[in-house]
């Protein structure tokens, strides 16, 4: 009976008694959330436009974290000297740039030469580019932590009794911002429809007109741009450093939540899973040791893939026999 | 013979290849293919399975790039064409096994069909206003035209995915008119279709030619359907072509009769 209690009745008393604490959690797990969002975001894009999983989407963020604090040192940033906005500004410009630029080498470079390949391939040669990227932010940038100070102060302030974070608030805003963007891109424009034709059927879109190599350009551009935002994000909080690539694990529970092809999937799936993780850390953790945070995820999206394997959001796959 | 020679000195021819060789590998699928395609008519390519007439096709519009010969469209001479370019002169294409956006709904896939004719800014387009407004109205009603004539209107918001084998190919033929094309290749537009589907369709192809004068390059394997609609008919085998001329004299030749009969070669 202590047992079945303290499972099944305990949590939620505590939850009850103590509601402005509960709302510290949610809010606590929502902000993380958004981050687990951002990294998915990216996968879903490059997914949805040409069917490819990106194993390299954590080392994007990784890498545009390292260009842009590069950059911020190249200006003259150190760790006493912070920089005015407006270099700051600049230097968030000139990483985006690196990002298309990159984007532009990989589909020369990685796509091209492998147009109609089997998915696999693709999704093979994901984890070479994430390797080369690896190595190569490492090779010139060097392979220490660095932290990243982008101004938005790091200062808590109490609303209504519940304990909020500044920078958390922007960062939640900024992908809010981002999300809707992208929304109405993918569902409005003339691009958007060549993007989703693509991801349908590389052949049709080509006998359409639809030009594949500015298509993935275009998009790997943008999950490009969405992975600097996570990078940004990410490492402003806790510094530039190589487990930032990791990020991309915690991305795939959100994916098999949300559905490999829906935005607003790897939204919500981002949101359950950061206020998943950390209310069944709180409330549930004690109970066998703690450290439920690093499993939970993986725990909730097997059961998805039992009960509703598309997802919350996926387009249910209709095989014709 | 005799209107195919006439074709290839004629003012309106709109596609002439010329000694198309294509292999891959060591596999050779085409070697040293000519014909034409005159303005307005309808133009079959048969023959045995592995005679290379889905090659050919994917020849002219650019997905495959042949080795050898020239591609003279709208009287410009390329050693090949590209698909994008393709489809931008006016080339439309279905395919043998349907390729359309399956995830889309019908109007969709005709609205993405259309994309090419569609320019604009692309903020506009994203806010929904002013002209860009006004123009996704335009193709609209366009693609809407489309729909009617293809007696499609009930599946207009269905997820093609869902549709059956032969309200796919129609969707696809529809995908492909409302490019506005001047050459249609069809490839295989009745693979699989029952008899009344076959005359749908057969009776779509002939309306296009007629009441848009769009001019049409198909394969086929119904021998009845070939000869009851195409104007000519160029006869492939084995990557060769062995005979091309009107319905009624490609239907006498001997080589044509052997190769669909399969007689030995020697």
């Amino acid at each position: 009976m202590d047992v079945l209690y303290a499972v099944f009745i305990a949590p939620f008393v505590d939850m009850a008694t103590a509601p402005i604490f509960f709302a510290e959690v949610i809010i606590g797990g929502l902000i993380a959330g958004v981050m687990y969002s951002l990294v998915a975001l990216g996968f879903v894009l490059i997914f949805k436009a040409s069917g490819v999983f990106n194993f390299a989407q954590g080392v994007l963020a990784l890498f545009a974290g390292l260009t842009l604090v590069g950059l911020m040192e190249f200006m003259g940033q150190t760790s006493t000297q912070q920089l005015p906005w407006y270099l700051i500004a600049l230097a968030i410009i000139g990483t985006a740039a690196v990002m298309v630029a990159l984007a532009f080498a990989i589909e020369r470079i990685v796509l091209r030469p492998l147009v109609n390949q089997e998915q696999i391939i693709l999704f093979m040669s994901t984890i070479g580019l994430a390797l080369f990227l690896e190595g190569f932010g490492d090779v010139l940038w060097g392979s220490d932590v660095k932290a990243l100070d982008i101004g938005i102060p790091d200062a808590s302030f109490e609303w209504g009794g519940i304990l909020l974070n500044q920078f958390d608030l922007v960062a939640a805003a900024t992908a809010a911002v981002l999300v809707a963007v992208l929304a109405v891109f993918f569902q409005k424009t003339r691009v958007g429809r060549a993007l989703r034709a693509v991801a349908d059927d590389h052949q049709a879109a080509l006998s359409v007109g639809i030009p594949l190599k500015s298509i993935w350009v275009i998009v790997w551009s943008v999950a490009g741009i969405v992975a600097m935002v996570a990078g940004i994000m990410w490492g402003a909080k806790s510094g530039v450093q190589f487990s930032l690539s990791l990020i991309a694990l915690k991305a795939l529970p959100v994916l098999i939540l949300g559905g490999f092809t829906s935005v607003p999937g790897a939204i919500v799936g981002g949101l359950i899973i950061g206020v998943g993780e950390k209310i069944a850390e709180i409330y549930w953790g004690p109970l066998i040791g703690g450290a439920i945070e690093n499993w939970f995820a993986y725990m909730l999206a097997m059961v998805f893939l039992l009960f509703r394997p598309q997802g919350l959001f996926g387009e249910k796959i209709i095989e014709r026999v | 013979m005799t209107m195919a020679e006439a074709g290839g000195n004629g003012a309106d021819v709109l596609l002439d290849v010329a000694n198309i060789s294509l292999s891959f590998g060591g596999v050779k699928a085409i070697r040293g293919v000519s014909f034409d395609v005159q303005k307005g008519e309808i133009r079959a390519i048969i023959g045995p399975n592995g005679a290379g007439k889905t090659s050919m096709l994917n020849c002219i519009n650019g997905f495959y790039h042949p080795q050898e010969g020239t591609i003279t469209y709208k009287g410009r001479t390329r050693k090949q064409m590209r698909p994008h370019e393709a489809a931008a002169q006016g080339i439309a294409r279905t395919f043998q096994n349907v390729a359309l956006f399956k995830g889309m709904s019908t109007l969709d896939n005709l609205m993405t069909g259309r994309l090419l004719k569609m320019k604009g800014n692309f903020f506009l387009e994203a806010l929904h206003l002013g002209p860009a407004k006004k123009q996704e109205l335009a193709h609209r009603e366009f693609v809407e035209g489309v729909i009617d004539f293809l007696e499609i209107q009930t599946i207009r918001k269905t997820p093609v995915g869902r549709l059956p084998y032969g309200l796919q190919k129609r969707v696809e033929l529809g995908r492909a008119l409302a490019a506005e094309p001047e050459l249609l290749l069809l490839d295989e537009p009745m693979a699989g279709m029952n008899v009344e589907e076959k005359e749908d369709m057969s009776r779509f192809i002939i309306d296009v030619n007629e009441e848009f004068g769009t001019t049409i390059a198909l394969i086929e394997h119904d021998m009845g359907v070939v000869m009851d609609i195409s104007d000519r008919v160029v006869v492939l085998d084995h990557g060769e072509k062995i005979a091309d001329g009107t319905p009624d004299e490609v239907g006498k030749n001997q080589d044509v009769i052997d190769a669909y009969l399969g007689v030995s070669h020697d």
